[in-house]
Parts: C-alpha cells; structure tokens; sequence
C-alpha cells in the first residue's frame, strides 16, 4: 500500500474556510454580547431549527449541541462531562448533554472562551431525539427559561402526510410565533420571513451541488470529515443569511475548481493523492479525536463519498428547498424531513441511494456509544444494505465528546479490516 | 529452499510461523510479549526459524537412518538438548545482569555476600535446568521468566539471611529480569547446536557420528525468507513496510480456513480483544464484529482472575470442569474482575463453581459478538488463547448449540497460530503475485 500522501506539510487553507472561521468567531462575540446589545437569546436544537424565523425576530439563537461539539474538538469535553457526572449524570448519558451541563456548571465559557448567555427561550422542535425533550427540561430548571415546544411528528411511516403538516403549520402560527413575539417583542413579519427563505434556498442549492460532486472521481471533497464543515453554516445561526449565501458560493466555486482538475480533497494532512476507496458513513462523528480519526482514513486512502450525519440538520440532496412561497409550511416540511426523524426503512432507502448514486465501495456505521437515537437498529441497517447492494459493510465504535470511549487502536483494527476486506472482494479472491 | 514467516504479534503471546514452498507449517516460535512488541517479534521469528531448521534435522535424520530404532528418542534428545543450551545461555545471561545490577546499588555493605548468593542461586538453577529441564519443557505455556522466575524466588529465600534480606535479592532480580526479557536471542543456531550435539552424543554415543553428518547438512541448508507479513494488536511495531502488514481479522479468517476449509465461522479470543469472523468458502471475511475499547470478556481477564487465585492461567478450565452449580456472573468487566470474585467467595461460593460462572459469562460476550456478525455457520473454529480453556468451550459449545443448533465445533492443536499462518499464507501469496507480475 502506498501512503497516499503527497503533502504533508503547508497545507493551503481554503478561503471558504477562512471565512468560515471568521464567521464562527464574529457570532460568539455576537453571541456573548447580545444582552448587552438588548437582544434576545433563544437556545435551539440543530435538527428542526428554525433560525430563519428566530432572526426575522432579530433573536440570537445558541445551539448547545454545537458548542458540545465544538468543546469536544478543543478537548475540554472530558472535564465538562466529569462535572456533569459528579451531579449525577450517569455514564450513560448522551455525552453531549453532559458535556452542555458541564459547561453551564463551570460558567458557561463557550468554545472561544467568551460568555454564553443565558436563554430567554428554550425552542424545543422535537425531531426524533426523545434526549432532547429531556435536555431542555434539564435547562429549563436550571435557568428558568420559558420552554416553546414544536411538536415535530415523526415520519413513523416513512411520509408526510398533510394532517401532520397542517398540524405543524398550526402550532407555529398559534403558539410559536405568538411566544416569539411575545419574548422578542416584535411584531412578526412574513415578509422579512419569505426573503431569508429565498436566501436559504439559494445556499441549499450551492450545499447540494458542494456534496453531489463527491459523485466524481476522484471526488473532489470528504462528504464526512470535510461535510462537516460545509454544513457548518447551513445548519446553525448562518441559515437564511447573505453571509451564509455568500459563504456557499464560494465553497462551490472552490469545489467546482478542485473538480475540474481532477484533485482529490484537501484534509488536515495535505491532500488525498489517491483515492482507493469510496465509503458511505452513517452516523455521527468522534469529536474529541477527529483528526486523528480523519487520519486514518487518510492514511488508508478512504474518501467517503456520502454521510447521513450531514443531513441531520436538513436533508437537502433527495430534492427539498426551504420555499418562500409557503413560509410555514416549508417549516414544517423542513423539520419533519431532518435525517434524525427518519424512521429505519428511509434511512435505509437514502443510504442505499447514496451507494449506489456515489458508487461507494462500501458503507461504515460509525456507533455513538451514549446516542441511542442514532445507534438503535444500525446492525439491522448494515445487513439490509448488505443484502440490497451486496457491498460490505463496516462497523466502528466511538462517541460523540466523551475521549473515554475512543479507542485509536481498536478503531484502527477495525477500520483496517474493513478496508483489506473490500480489497479482497474487489479482487474475488484470497490476496 | 524458500519459506515464507508469518508473525503475529499478540497483546500476551508473539506467534511466528514458517512455511515452506508447498504452504506446510515448518516452523512455529512462540514468546511472551510483555511490553516489548519488537522483541518479541524477534525471539518468536527466531524461534519459528530453529524450530524450522529441526523440522529438516529430523527429515535428514529419518533419511539416514530410516527404520532405525531410538531415532525418533535421538532427535527428541537433540531437540531437547538444544532448548537446554538456549535456556542455559539465558541463565548465564541473567546472573551476569544480576552481578551488573549489584555493582550498581548502593548497598555496599551487602556486595560480597549477595554475591556469593546471586553465583549459588545461579549454580543450582543451572544444576537444576540440566537435572529436570524435559519436565520444564513439558509445559510450552511457561516461558523463561516464568520458569527462572519461581526458581530464584525460592532459591532466594533459601540464601537469604537477616543481614542479606531476600527483598533485596528479589529486587536484583526485579530489574535484571526486565533487561534479560528486552534482549534478542544472542548466540547463532550453530554454536547452539554444536553445545546440544555434544551433549545428545554423550547420551548416544553410538550415534555421534550420524548427529554430526546430520547437524553439517542442516546448517548447509541456507534458511532464506522468501516474504513476510505481520499481524496482531502490536502489528504497527514491525518494522515492516506497510504492504507486508495485515490485519488480524483477515489473517485469522484465512488461517482458520487453512486449518479447516468448511471453516464459515471463526471466533477468535485473545488477550485483548474478541473477534467474531464470517468467512466464504476460499478463507475471504466477509463481514466481522470485535469488541469494543473494553477489554472485558477477553484473554487478559481470564489472567487477572488467575493471578487473583494465584493459580496458572492454563489451570482455570480445569478447576471450572469441576463445578457442580454454576454461579450467575453478570459483570465481565476485567478491572474489577478480582472484586467479583472476592465478592463471590465471601458469599460462601466455591472456586469452582465461580470459575464455572465466569466462564459463562466471556463465553455470553462473544456469543453477542457472534451473533452481531451474522450468527454462527457449520463448521465453527474457535481460536486463540482462550480456546484451550477447556471450560470456555464448554460454555461455548452449550451456548451455540442452544441458540444455533449443532454445530461442527473446530479447534486445531495449533490454533495459538491461527493468525501467524495467515500472515504467512498472505505473505506467500503476495509473493506469488509478484512473480506473476
């Protein structure tokens, strides 16, 4: 096996990714300053946020989910999941909400080490996560925030029906926005609403373009590593915005131009020379070792070519575009249709499109040790898409910021396996 | 002639094995790892390689002498013989570390008398190896530290006085043990030879002669390696290029297919981790399952509740066999293993019946991984360290038969080497392939 890289050192960070940066460090400021500034904070979950709406009322959302992750890249997650275990949290707990409740217990530093605010609204838009539900009631005690809650019905039948629109729709008109209204103190505006959703479906286009050129080969980006970055702003406090707009454009330009000279991706350990595999992953990534976990596949020459994780905050590649002409609907549509409100047969039917539209070689679960909502039934997934696209299928553990539950060696094994496993199947016999 | 090695590196043992042109096992070494994973690999290669060199001595020596009686008694004394010279080599070894680690302690007082007992300790391990090394050798479980070991502690304590107290003396020991342990093999296979012909013809002195015509054909043999490949949880240590390094699951389902060809499911339990491997019918993974970052269940907790004990590893099975009324054990959780297990005799539970339950319950956690892989297809191989555990097999073969139905039940003498003949039928193939290009 020849190691795929070529540079290793010098590695050209793309200007997307500069202005990303600066994007995210311009909002924590935004962030820690907005009581100072008058305005309202409002807490969301990524899957089924509506940050569109929550800006047309000028409200400053938080993610704590983010944050969580954002803690576990910068490797304070192991002491903020200990102080939210020495309260009681069990080990069990999903490693993100300890890793929340630490943070808030130690001060609230986020992750540039500025002040969080506190919530003058918890925004609760259910979208298959029941830890959710229970997040926030953590939070809502602790803080005494008011909780506004969307009830996102979940695709139990793999459709949307138009009762359960109609039922959504309704509850943003009759209780969301009035509480909206009613925190922020401003009078709601469809207007203002329709032109950042016109600027939503503008980024959402460039998105989708961005991951459908991972159908090249070689693919020009990492659906998984990389794609987490791409949807960084898309799926937080950036959604409907012409910063977000204009941050989408140029990803696609750059992508674009990779594309056309025929350039692998660019990762933290210089460029992928040679693409040797191509994977779907399903579930979430390790935070605290990322680039470490990264590497591994680096080393090995793996792209992954398409990611279920980066649909959790809109499934955007099967079509759906946020529509100005239906605000609310559109809402709904948007919530209902998040991966993590997918019920195990569409997850399914998406990962096997993913297959086969990205002619994966192969499909990796990576398991989150404390996330049951993503890791129940993914065993039964990876023998169906075994059965349906006779492709192999991979099977990995870690957790989300909890370092105690990544082991580089063990993954590395099984990682390794994986892939000699293909090799040996692409060749169809014993080499 | 060409061979191709195969070495596995394990979290407790270090397995290499040599094949030759026709892929037959010619050669095995096995070693413990400790803490040093490129040691190991070198005295295990090595081990694999004089093993290999006997596996043609005893050829030579058929050919000569084909028919003669004691010819099979003649090569078992060289062989054995020759283990002695390298043990005695060893224990030379050792007692000067022993004697380096004196001159540097502070202990000045102590010099002179540790060590006149440091040279009669060593005198009566030598004396001791000589008299009753064959018994020794018996047990291929037990490696140099752990017979030179047991040895020195009671010799010690023996030559041990109030002014020369034994801790002093297990402390030299201590740290010369470590150093021994971290050496490669340091003499060449033909001085060792040449030390064990001598002694085997003072045995056989009729045969004197015959041994040196056999001894000379064998060392003109040249020994060369045609290809090699790692695996095992230290495999990134070797100091291979990356194409010669393999990984265990693939090395495993291979070997156990090379062992048993009606081989479609492996389960392997080693020190570290457990592994459960579906295989078609050419020895190809088609799909696996292993553990995950905890270790519970595996190889190394079995040792932990044997040092717990403070009985052998090898004695577990045994002493489970024996029990009557197996205990419910739930946690297989290896950092609290002694905990269980004290918990459990203060309940009044014998050791048996604790062993037999604790048995169950690896057996239960490799039974979720099996399951998870795909289930468990005719015919079964079960591998690893933890498959010479009478009462793990035991469990297991309860467990599949319960939830799978019959199954045929595989477990090869040599299984230890499962994944080191993988290695080395991998790295045959990929020399082939060479060729061919």
């Amino acid at each position: 096996m020849s190691n795929p890289a070529t540079h290793t050192h010098n590695v050209k960070k793309d200007d997307s990714m500069l202005r990303q940066k600066n994007m995210l460090s311009e909002y924590y400021r935004r962030v820690s300053f907005a009581h100072e500034e008058g305005k309202k904070v409002v807490y969301s979950f990524v899957p089924g946020n509506l940050t569109e709406l929550f800006l047309t009322f000028d409200l400053v959302p938080v993610y704590p989910e983010i944050n969580a992750l954002q803690n576990g890249m910068r490797k304070v997650s192991a002491r903020y999941i200990q102080t939210a275990e020495k309260i009681g949290h069990s080990e069990d707990v999903c490693t993100y909400v300890k890793c929340d409740i630490g943070m808030l217990l130690e001060g609230n530093k986020g992750p540039t080490g500025e002040r969080i605010p506190e919530p003058d609204l918890l925004f609760l838009s259910y979208t298959g996560c029941f830890t959710f539900l229970k997040w926030f009631e953590n939070l809502a005690c602790h803080y005494g925030a008011p909780v506004a809650l969307l009830h996102t019905p979940y695709q139990g039948d793999g459709t949307i029906t138009q009762n359960m629109r109609d039922y959504m729709v309704r509850q943003l008109r009759d209780e969301i926005i009035p509480q909206l209204e009613s925190i922020s103190g401003k009078k709601f505006d469809e207007e203002r609403l329709r032109s950042m959703l016109r600027l939503s479906a503008q980024a959402e286009e460039d998105l989708v373009a961005v991951l459908q050129s991972a159908r090249l080969r070689p693919s020009p980006i990492d659906a998984y590593f990389g794609g987490v970055y791409y949807i960084g702003p898309i799926f937080t406090a950036f959604r409907g915005t012409q910063e977000c707009v204009d941050y989408y454009a140029e990803l696609r330009r750059e992508i674009e131009e990779r594309a056309a000279h025929g350039l692998g991706p660019v990762t933290p350990d210089g460029e992928m020379a040679e693409e040797r595999y191509r994977l779907v992953v399903e579930g979430p990534p390790n935070w605290t070792s990322f680039r470490d976990f990264w590497k591994m596949f680096y080393d090995e020459g793996a792209v992954i070519v398409a990611s279920t994780y980066t649909k959790v905050g809109g499934v955007y590649d099967t079509g759906f575009r946020h529509n100005p002409d239906d605000p609310l609907g559109t809402l709904a549509d948007y919530c209902m249709g998040c991966y993590t409100n997918l019920n195990l047969p569409s997850r399914v039917n998406l990962l096997q499109r993913y297959i086969d539209e990205y002619q994966a070689d192969g499909f990796l679960v990576n398991s989150i040790k404390s996330c049951n909502s993503f890791a129940a039934g993914e065993l039964l997934m990876l023998r169906e898409l075994e059965k349906r696209t006779g492709k192999p299928g991979g099977f990995i553990e870690s957790d989300l910021v909890d370092p105690r539950y990544f082991s580089a060696a063990n993954i590395k094994t099984r990682l390794e396996s994986y892939l000699q496993m293909i090799e040996q199947k692409r060749k169809g016999k014993v080499h | 002639m060409g061979f191709y090695l195969g070495i596995d590196l394990g979290s407790t043992t270090s397995k290499a094995v040599v094949l030759d042109e026709d892929e037959q096992i010619v050669g095995r070494g096995l070693t413990n790892t400790r803490s040093n994973y490129e040691v190991a690999a070198s005295l295990a290669q090595e081990e694999a390689l004089v093993n290999a060199r006997f596996y043609y001595l005893r050829r030579e020596l058929e050919k000569s002498e084909s028919g003669a009686p004691g010819c099979e008694q003649l090569f078992q004394q060289l062989e054995s013989d020759f283990r002695l010279e390298q043990h005695l080599f060893r224990v030379n070894r050792l007692h000067e570390t022993c004697l380096e680690a004196l001159e540097n302690s502070s202990a000045l007082h102590l010099l002179s008398s540790a060590r006149s007992a440091l040279d009669a300790i060593f005198t009566e391990c030598r004396e001791e190896a000589v008299r009753d090394f064959d018994l020794h050798q018996a047990d291929r479980s037990r490696f140099f530290r752990d017979i030179i070991g047991s040895q020195y502690m009671a010799l010690a304590e023996k030559h041990s006085t109030r002014t020369l107290p034994y801790d002093f003396l297990l402390n030299i020991y201590d740290r010369s043990i470590l150093k021994e342990e971290n050496r490669s093999v340091g003499f060449t296979f033909e001085s060792a030879l040449g030390a064990a012909r001598n002694r085997t013809a003072a045995h056989f002195p009729q045969h004197a002669s015959l041994l040196q015509t056999v001894a000379s054909r064998v060392l003109e043999r040249p020994l060369e390696v045609l290809a090699c490949v790692g695996t095992g949880y230290g495999r990134q240590r070797l100091p291979f290029p990356k194409e010669q390094i393999r990984s265990e699951i693939l090395c495993h389902g291979l070997g156990a297919h090379y062992f048993f060809p009606a081989t479609r499911t492996v389960l392997d339990i080693g020190g570290q981790d457990t592994k459960a491997i579906q295989v078609d019918d050419e020895g190809v993974v088609t799909s696996f399952q292993m553990n995950d970052r905890c270790a519970a269940g595996c190889g190394r907790y079995l040792g932990y509740i044997a040092d717990e004990l403070n009985i052998g590893l090898h004695e577990l099975g045994p002493l489970a066999m024996q029990s009557r009324r197996s205990v419910r054990i739930t946690s297989t959780c290896t950092v609290f293993a002694g905990a269980e297990l004290r918990d459990r005799l203060s309940l009044g539970d014998s050791r048996e019946d604790i062993l037999a339950g604790l048995h169950r319950a690896i057996t239960l956690r490799a039974m979720s991984l099996l399951s998870r892989s795909g289930g468990v297809f005719n015919e079964f191989t079960f591998t690893g360290g933890v498959a010479k555990n009478s009462a793990a097999v035991k469990a297991l073969s309860q467990l599949i038969a319960e939830n799978y139905g019959e199954r045929k039940l595989n477990i090869h003498p040599d299984s230890i080497y499962t994944g080191a003949v993988g290695a080395a039928l991998y790295a045959r193939r990929a020399s082939s392939d060479r060729k061919a290009a």
